[in-house]
């Protein structure tokens, strides 16, 4: 491992770290609500017209950001370790490193674009 | 006076492949390898590597929320149409695995986020479950906050 | 209880064999007798040549560790009577992800290497001249500390840590826990010396908190904790060196 890598890992931990604290406040009330409540009909769906007045709001916006990139961070540092050791597959860390951050940055920019042209 | 002879350096350990032979100077060690299926070893590796891949339901969670913004910005028969999705049999069966995952998620990381930060007050460590606890206030107070403006 | 219980034990013998076999031996269970006791009996009464370490038999030398059904455990500290009524076997191997030598005796300079690297004593900067004393510390200096403090060094979470099994270059729960316990000494100086070694991305980052450390410790050490506490740490470092460079 090059001295560069050095500290650059306390970086992705920290990003994996508010990942997970986001991860862990914010998505279970959505999963609940958009995944299980509204789509089963325990509870009535918001209208299109709610969510996007919600979603005009440019605080609802940053919220959403941090929703979807933070926890992806959070998968890609997880998810890199988890193949290192649940597969051993160690040695191709420079291929895993590339798709499980490129996955969270890809993500991120996409979320950024369609909340940014958003109307 | 004889000076004694240096000890004479420990070879490296022999590889397997080759025909195993005695060395006198340094014992063939047994050096088994771990198997891909470590995991399944113990219980408590299981429970480890489930809650490792709780990460990639967060991830599929995120992916589903990327196509409700979508939908979101298509318009209300875009939305309507996301909104059918969401209670086909797959999608009901991908939310409820999510959930579970997700808050396997949130259990752990509340319960093992106080170890990151010993808390002294007074001299005395502040027991683990008073270092948790405000955080799972803040998880319920956040959800009725976030419910409250989506049910409104 | 069973006045007699089964022990499966792991021999190796370098010249012989390629790799480990079980032998079977039967040891009279008394109320008090532990798993080095068991191993004593066999080798003085039974089989002369089974060899394994052990030094104070009371869970402070650390010398003792093996895998007893499974589980990393003190040899010393193992009751035979907690094994009596399970179907009356106990499993005994050397301590796994250590090379075997020779039946349950490992090869420890892996982890040697690793402690040294992290410089396990106390660093100072300055040398106060010896007239001005010694140093004082507080009993709440010294609480900050003295957890990590009671590692013996039994590599019983070496065995328990999966990572360590998988990936040869990770510096291991002890190591951390005793470069945390100096680093957190009010008389050590010696925190950034510590730090190339930790902050390297197999020193400290390679641990996914498993836990098993922990849980498998005799002496309560938490070194999953210390290992969290200085992951935190690195990042403040990190975040420092970004916002106020350091001079080089």
């Amino acid at each position: 491992m090059s001295m560069e890598r050095q500290s650059n890992e306390a970086f992705f931990w920290m990003l994996f770290s508010a990942g997970g604290v986001v991860a862990a406040i914010l998505i279970p009330i959505h999963l609940l609500l958009f995944g299980l409540a509204f789509p089963l009909g325990w509870l009535h769906a918001p209208t299109y017209d709610h969510l996007m007045g919600l979603v005009r709001s440019p605080l609802v916006r940053v919220y959403l950001f941090v929703l979807c990139s933070l926890p992806l961070f959070h998968w890609a540092h997880r998810f890199r370790y988890t193949l290192y050791d649940g597969l051993q597959v160690k040695h191709l860390n420079e291929v895993i490193f590339t798709l499980c951050y490129g996955g969270a940055v890809a993500g991120t920019l996409l979320t950024g674009y369609m909340l940014w042209t958003m109307h | 006076m004889p000076v004694a002879k240096p000890a004479a350096a420990p070879s490296k350990p022999i590889r397997a492949k080759v025909v195993p032979i005695y060395s006198e100077f340094h014992p063939r060690w047994y050096r088994p390898r771990v198997s891909v299926y470590w995991w399944l070893g113990q219980w408590q590796y299981l429970k480890f590597i489930l809650r490792e891949l709780s990460s990639v339901f967060v991830a599929a969670f995120v992916v589903v929320t990327l196509f409700q913004l979508r939908a979101l910005r298509q318009g209300p028969e875009a939305y309507a149409r996301f909104q059918h999705w969401m209670q086909t049999p797959f999608a009901i069966a991908l939310s409820v695995i999510s959930f579970f995952f997700v808050m396997l998620h949130t259990i752990t990381w509340f319960n093992l986020a106080p170890r990151a930060m010993p808390i002294r007050v007074r001299g005395k460590r502040v027991p683990e479950f008073l270092v948790a606890a405000p955080n799972y206030v803040i998880w319920l107070v956040v959800s009725v906050a976030v419910a409250w403006l989506v049910l409104k | 209880m069973a006045d007699k219980i089964t022990l499966e034990i792991a021999r190796y013998s370098p010249e012989q064999d390629v790799k480990p076999s079980f032998a079977t031996y039967e040891v009279p269970v008394y109320k008090e007798w532990v798993v080095l006791d068991a191993l004593n009996h066999i080798k003085d009464k039974v089989d002369g040549s089974l060899t394994y370490r052990w030094s104070c038999r009371m869970g402070i030398c650390g010398s003792c560790g093996m895998m007893v059904n499974g589980e990393p455990k003190l040899a010393c500290a193992t009751f035979l009577s907690s094994y009596a009524h399970n179907g009356n076997k106990i499993r005994v191997e050397p301590l796994r992800y250590f090379p075997v030598i020779r039946d349950l005796v490992t090869e420890l300079s892996d982890f040697l290497v690793k402690l040294k690297k992290v410089k396990p004593w106390l660093i100072r900067k300055e040398k106060p001249a010896l007239g001005q004393g010694e140093f004082l510390q507080t009993p709440d200096q010294l609480e900050n500390y003295k957890q990590f403090s009671m590692c013996i060094n039994c590599t019983l979470c070496y065995s328990a840590c999966p990572v360590v099994g998988l990936d040869p270059i990770f510096v291991g729960p002890a190591a951390i826990a005793l470069a945390q316990r100096y680093n957190m000494d009010s008389r050590d100086q010696g925190a950034d010396e510590r730090i190339a070694v930790l902050a390297h991305p197999e020193g400290i980052w390679g641990c996914t908190f498993v836990g098993e450390c922990t849980r498998v410790c005799p002496k309560h050490v938490d070194p999953a904790g210390a290992i969290q506490q200085y992951k935190l740490r690195a990042v403040m470092d990190w975040v420092k060196s970004f916002v106020m460079p350091r001079a080089s």
